[in-house]
C-alpha cells in the first residue's frame, strides 16, 4: 500500500529512536575523544596501559572459548533429543533448556552456592577426605567459562534442535539411497544444512559472552574483561577512560557481528521447500535405558544449581557454619522479604521498572515496526537499524552511554539530568528491551499475509479497525513473546543497573549483591528464587506463544 | 453497451518497469470479464489498481459514472477474493463473512441473517462456527467468495480464484462460482492464466501481454478472429510458419494457401502464418495446394488426434481422425476450408 500518507510519523519515530539509542552512543564517542576540547589523549592513555590490552584480550578469548564449549555441549544434546525416542524425552528436552530462563546473576549465585569454596560440593569433598582447607576456589577464567558454558549451551541446543526439526527428511533419505554412509550424510548433508542455525547460535553466544558481566564481576577477581574493566574505571571516577573502553568494546561487538554476518552471507541459500520431517530413531531396549539414565543424570546436574538456590534460601542467618548440610531450615528469609519495608522495596522497584520499560518497549517497538516493516526506503532501514542496535552492543556500553548522555542539563541539545532519578533505570531497560519487542513486531508483521489487511480494507474496514481486528490479533503472539523476553531481561538486569542505580531505585539484582556482601546468603538466595520464579513465568508465556 | 465499470488508460510502473501500459476496458452491469495472460503480463496489477491497493501513475477508474481512482480501498465498495483467500485465521467462517457487514454498521441480527444467506449461497450452510483452518481448500475458497459478496459490493474482483485448488476440485468449484456470481448478477473482473477458465467463466475475455491489452472479446471472437499474433498463438493451439504475403500465404517453395491478413501487409512482405490444427487436413492424393511432410508425433485425444508433421516450410499440427496416419508416415497437408481462417501477421523482428 502507498506509504505517503504516513507523513511526519516516520521521521518523528526515527528521531525518537535516535535520541534513545544513537545519540547516547555519539555522545560517548565524543567524550572518549575529549569533547569539547577534542584530543586523542584518552585513547593514547588507553593504548599505553597493559591492563587494558589484557582485558580486551580476555574478553575475546573468553568469548571464543565459550562458543566452543557451548557448541560442544549443546549440539550433541540437540541430536540426542531430536533424533532419538526414549522415555522422558519430551519433559527432559524442555528441562534442558531451563538455564536460559535463569537471569545471569542468579546462575552465578547458584554456582557459587553449589561449587564455590563454601558450596555444597566443595564442603562435601572436604568432609569426605577430611581436608583442612576447601579443595578448590571457584575463581578466575575457569569459573567464568564454567558458568558461561552452563548458561549458553542452551543457544546451541535450541537452534540446533530447531534446525534439525526443519530439516527436510527426504534430503537425508535421498543421500542414503545414493549410498552415503551415516557419517557422510551427517558431514555432507546435515551439517551444511544446519550451518545457518549453528552460525546464528555462535553469533548469539559470542555476543552474549562478550557482554557478560555477572560472572566476570563475581568470579573474576583480578582477572578483568572489558565489561568489568569499564565499570571499574567508572567507579574509580576515570570517566574519560571508561568512555574509551566503552567505545572499544562496542567496536569489538560490531566487528564480531560483521564477521559472522559476512560468514553467513557467503553461504549459498538452502532450498525453502519443506518436505517431510526426519524420523526419530527408535532405540533398542538397552540403549533406550542408557539414553534415559544419561538424560535424567544430565537433568539432575543441570537442575542442581536451582535446587541449591532453593535450599540456601531456607537457611536462616548465622545458622550454617562448618556443617556439610545446613542444620536449620525455615521460611524466615521469605517472610522478611515481604514484611520488612526495606527488603520489599527492591522487589517493588524491579517489578514496576521492568513493567514500565516493557510497556514502552512494546509501544515503541510495534510503532516502529508498523511504520517500517513493509517498506524498503532509507527511513525504514534507519528505523530497523536503530531498533536492533542495542542487541548488537553489550549492556555495559549502553549503561555508560546513557550515564554520559543524561547527566548534563542541556534541553536545547536534547539532554536532561536523569541520572539519579527514578526515570533512568526504566529508560536503560527500555533501550535494552527494544530489540526484543521491536524485532518480534517486525517479524510478526512480515510473517502476516499482507492480503489479510487488504481483504479487510476491501470489506470497508477503516485503518483503526484493521489495526484492532486484523493486525493486532495476528502479531499479538509475536509481540507477547518478545515482551515476555523483554520483561525477563529487565527484571533480572544487573549490567545496566549497577551503573545507573541509586539507593532508592535499587532493583533485586543489586540487593542480592549487597546481601551477599554482608553475608546474608539466605536472603540473597531467597531473592534469587523469587527472581527465578518470576522469570520462569515470563519464560513460560514466551514458550507458549512460540519462539520469535 | 452501457459501461458500468470503465478503466481508462491505466499506467503503472514499479521503479523503471512499466507493468501496465495504457490499459482501457469496460464492463457492462452484471458482465463477467476475464483478464487472461501469461505471468508477468500485468493482469494482477490491473486488478489491484481497480481494487485500490495500488495507485495508477496515469489513467482513471470509473464506476457508475463516479471516478474512484483516488478513493481508498475501504471506500470503494468493491469485493475481492484473493488468490490465497486471505481468510482471517483468528476468526470463524461466520465471523469472516460478517466482517464487512460490521464495517457498514449492520446490527447483530441483520449480520447473522446475511451471513447465513451468503454461506447458503456458497453451499456452506451451517458453517458459521467452523474455524478457518478446519475447512478444506475448496470450502475456504467459497467462504472467501461469501465474505466478498456479503456487503453487496458494486464490483467483484477475483485474483486467480481457482489456482489453489487441485484439478479435480477446480472444475466443480468453477461451475459453483459461476452459478453464485450469476445468481447475484454482479459485475465481475477476474484474473486467470488459464484459457479454459477464462472461456468458461468470462462473458468476455481481455488478453494482456507485457502490460498491454492485446484484445478483448468473446471467446469465439478471440478464437476465430485474433487481433494480434500474440492472441493468435496464446489462445488455442496453432502452428506458426514463415510465409510471404501474396493475397494469401505463400509457403516458401510451395503453394499459396488462403489466409487473412491479421494486420496491414504489403504484397511480398515477410509474414508469419498462424494456423490452427482444425484448419489443416491430410489429402489422400496429390493436389496443387498440398505440402508434403512426415509425421513425427501423434497425440491421441478420443475421437480425434493431433499429428505433428515436419515439412520443408516448418512444423505443422494437423487435426484428423485417430487412424488417419501413423508416426513416420509420409503425408500431404492441405488447408481445411471449414476450419478457422488462417492469419498472416507481420514477421516479428
Amino acid at each position: 500500500m502507498s506509504g505517503n500518507r504516513r507523513g511526519l510519523a516516520t521521521p518523528l519515530v526515527a528521531l525518537l529512536l535516535f535520541w534513545l539509542v544513537g545519540y547516547p552512543l555519539v555522545l560517548t564517542l565524543a567524550e572518549a575523544l575529549g569533547a569539547p576540547h577534542w584530543t586523542l589523549d584518552h585513547v593514547l592513555e588507553f593504548a599505553r596501559r597493559r591492563a587494558e590490552w589484557s582485558a580486551l584480550w580476555a574478553s575475546l578469548w573468553i568469548s571464543v572459548a565459550t562458543v566452543v564449549l557451548a557448541a560442544a555441549i549443546g549440539v550433541p544434546l540437540a541430536f540426542v533429543f531430536e533424533r532419538n525416542e526414549f522415555p522422558g524425552r519430551g519433559l527432559l528436552g524442555t528441562l534442558v533448556a531451563l538455564p536460559v530462563a535463569l537471569p545471569p546473576l542468579i546462575g552465578v549465585l547458584a554456582f557459587l552456592f553449589l561449587y564455590g569454596e563454601s558450596g555444597f560440593v566443595s564442603r562435601g569433598v572436604q568432609a569426605l577426605f577430611h581436608l583442612a582447607e576447601p579443595p578448590w576456589r571457584l575463581a578466575g577464567p575457569g569459573a567464568i567459562l564454567l558458568v558461561h558454558a552452563y548458561s549458553m549451551y542452551v543457544y546451541f541446543y535450541m537452534f540446533t534442535r530447531a534446525g534439525l526439526a526443519r530439516l527436510d527428511g527426504s534430503l537425508l533419505e535421498a543421500a542414503a539411497s545414493l549410498g552415503a554412509s551415516r557419517a557422510r550424510v551427517a558431514r555432507s548433508v546435515t551439517l551444511p544444512l544446519l550451518a545457518p542455525a549453528l552460525s546464528a547460535a555462535a553469533l548469539l553466544t559470542f555476543m552474549t559472552s562478550l557482554a557478560s558481566f555477572s560472572a566476570p564481576y563475581v568470579f573474576g577477581g583480578s582477572f578483568r574483561v572489558m565489561t568489568t574493566q569499564i565499570v571499574a574505571s567508572k567507579l574509580n571516577g576515570d570517566t574519560a577512560l571508561a568512555m574509551v573502553e566503552t567505545v572499544t568494546l562496542a567496536l569489538v561487538g560490531l566487528a564480531g557481528l560483521w564477521l559472522l554476518r559476512r560468514a553467513e552471507g557467503a553461504r549459498p541459500a538452502t532450498g525453502g521447500v519443506r518436505g517431510i520431517a526426519p524420523r526419530r530413531r527408535e532405540l533398542g531396549a538397552r540403549r533406550r535405558w542408557a539414553a534415559a539414565v544419561a538424560g535424567w543424570g544430565l537433568t539432575i546436574f543441570l537442575l542442581a544449581p536451582h535446587a541449591t538456590l532453593i535450599l540456601v534460601s531456607l537457611v536462616p542467618r548465622n545458622t550454617w557454619t562448618t556443617e556439610t548440610l545446613p542444620p536449620v531450615l525455615s521460611l524466615g528469609n521469605y517472610r522478611s522479604l515481604f514484611s520488612e519495608a526495606e527488603r520489599l522495596r527492591p522487589i517493588v522497584n524491579s517489578l514496576w521498572m521492568a513493567s514500565a520499560a516493557t510497556a514502552l518497549a512494546i509501544l515503541l517497538g510495534f510503532g516502529a515496526a508498523s511504520l517500517a516493516a513493509r517498506r524498503k526506503d532509507r527511513w525504514a532501514g534507519l528505523i530497523e537499524g536503530l531498533v536492533a542496535a542495542p542487541w548488537a552492543l553489550p549492556g555495559t556500553v549502553f549503561a555508560i552511554a546513557l550515564a554520559a548522555a543524561f547527566s548534563v542539563d542541556a534541553p536545547w541539545a536534547g539532554r536532561f539530568v536523569l541520572v539519579g532519578t527514578a526515570a533512568i533505570l526504566p529508560l536503560g531497560y527500555l533501550v535494552r528491551s527494544l530489540p526484543l519487542t521491536g524485532r518480534a513486531a517486525f517479524a510478526g508483521l512480515r510473517q502476516m499475509d499482507p492480503a489479510l489487511e487488504e481483504a479487510a480494507a476491501s470489506l470497508g474496514a477503516s485503518r483503526l479497525r484493521r489495526l484492532r481486528r486484523i493486525v493486532l490479533p495476528q502479531v499479538r503472539p509475536a509481540i507477547v513473546a518478545g515482551a515476555s523476553l523483554a520483561f525477563l531481561a529487565a527484571l533480572g538486569d544487573f549490567v545496566v543497573s549497577i551503573v545507573l542505580y541509586t539507593y532508592d531505585t535499587r532493583p533485586i539484582s543489586i540487593e542480592i549483591l549487597s546481601s551477599l556482601r554482608i553475608q546474608e546468603i539466605g536472603v540473597a538466595a531467597a531473592y534469587g528464587v523469587l527472581l527465578t520464579v518470576l522469570s520462569a513465568a515470563a519464560f513460560l508465556v514466551w514458550g507458549r506463544r512460540g519462539s520469535v | 453497451m452501457s459501461d458500468f465499470l470503465r478503466l481508462e488508460g491505466l499506467e503503472k510502473r514499479f521503479g523503471s518497469t512499466a507493468v501496465t501500459r495504457g490499459v482501457s476496458l469496460s464492463a457492462a452491469r452484471g458482465e463477467i470479464v476475464a483478464l487472461l495472460g501469461p505471468s508477468g503480463s500485468g493482469k494482477t496489477t490491473v486488478l489491484r489498481l481497480v481494487a485500490g491497493f495500488e495507485t495508477p501513475d496515469a489513467g482513471r477508474i470509473v464506476v457508475e459514472g463516479e471516478d474512484v481512482t483516488a478513493l481508498a480501498p475501504e471506500r470503494r465498495r468493491f469485493g475481492m477474493v484473493f488468490q490465497h483467500y486471505a481468510l482471517f485465521p483468528h476468526m470463524t467462517a461466520g465471523e469472516n463473512v460478517g466482517f464487512g457487514l460490521a464495517a457498514q454498521g449492520a446490527r447483530a441480527a441483520e449480520t447473522r441473517g446475511r451471513v447465513a444467506e451468503m454461506l447458503a449461497l456458497a453451499g456452506l450452510s451451517g458453517f458459521e462456527n467452523r474455524r478457518v483452518a478446519e475447512i478444506s481448500g475448496g470450502q475456504q475458497q467459497r467462504v472467501a467468495l461469501a465474505r466478498a459478496l456479503a456487503p453487496s459490493p458494486r464490483v467483484l474482483l477475483l485474483d486467480e480464484p481457482l489456482s489453489n485448488l487441485d484439478p479435480t476440485l477446480r472444475e466443480h468449484t468453477r461451475r459453483e462460482l459461476k452459478r453464485a456470481i450469476r445468481k447475484v448478477s454482479i459485475t465481475t473482473l477476474f484474473v486467470t492464466h488459464e484459457q479454459e477458465e477464462a472461456f468458461e467463466l468470462g462473458d468476455r475475455v481481455a488478453v494482456l501481454d507485457h502490460g498491454r491489452l492485446e484484445q478483448i472479446g468473446t471467446p469465439e471472437e478471440l478464437f476465430e478472429r485474433p487481433a494480434t499474433r500474440f492472441v493468435a498463438t496464446f489462445i488455442g493451439r496453432s502452428s506458426v510458419v514463415p510465409v510471404a504475403w501474396d493475397g494469401g500465404a505463400r509457403i516458401p517453395g510451395g503453394p499459396l494457401w488462403p489466409a487473412v491478413a491479421g494486420a496491414p501487409l504489403a504484397p511480398g512482405a515477410a509474414g508469419d502464418l498462424v494456423v490452427r490444427p482444425e484448419a489443416l487436413a491430410f489429402a489422400a492424393a496429390a493436389r496443387p495446394d498440398a505440402v508434403p511432410g512426415s509425421v513425427t508425433e501423434r497425440r491421441f485425444a478420443g475421437r480425434v488426434a493431433y499429428f505433428r508433421v515436419a515439412t520443408a516450410a516448418g512444423e505443422l499440427e494437423v487435426l484428423a481422425a485417430p487412424d488417419a496416419a501413423a508416426v513416420g508416415d509420409r503425408v500431404l497437408v492441405v488447408p481445411e476450408p471449414s476450419g478457422p481462417a488462417p492469419r498472416v501477421f507481420p514477421r516479428m523482428p
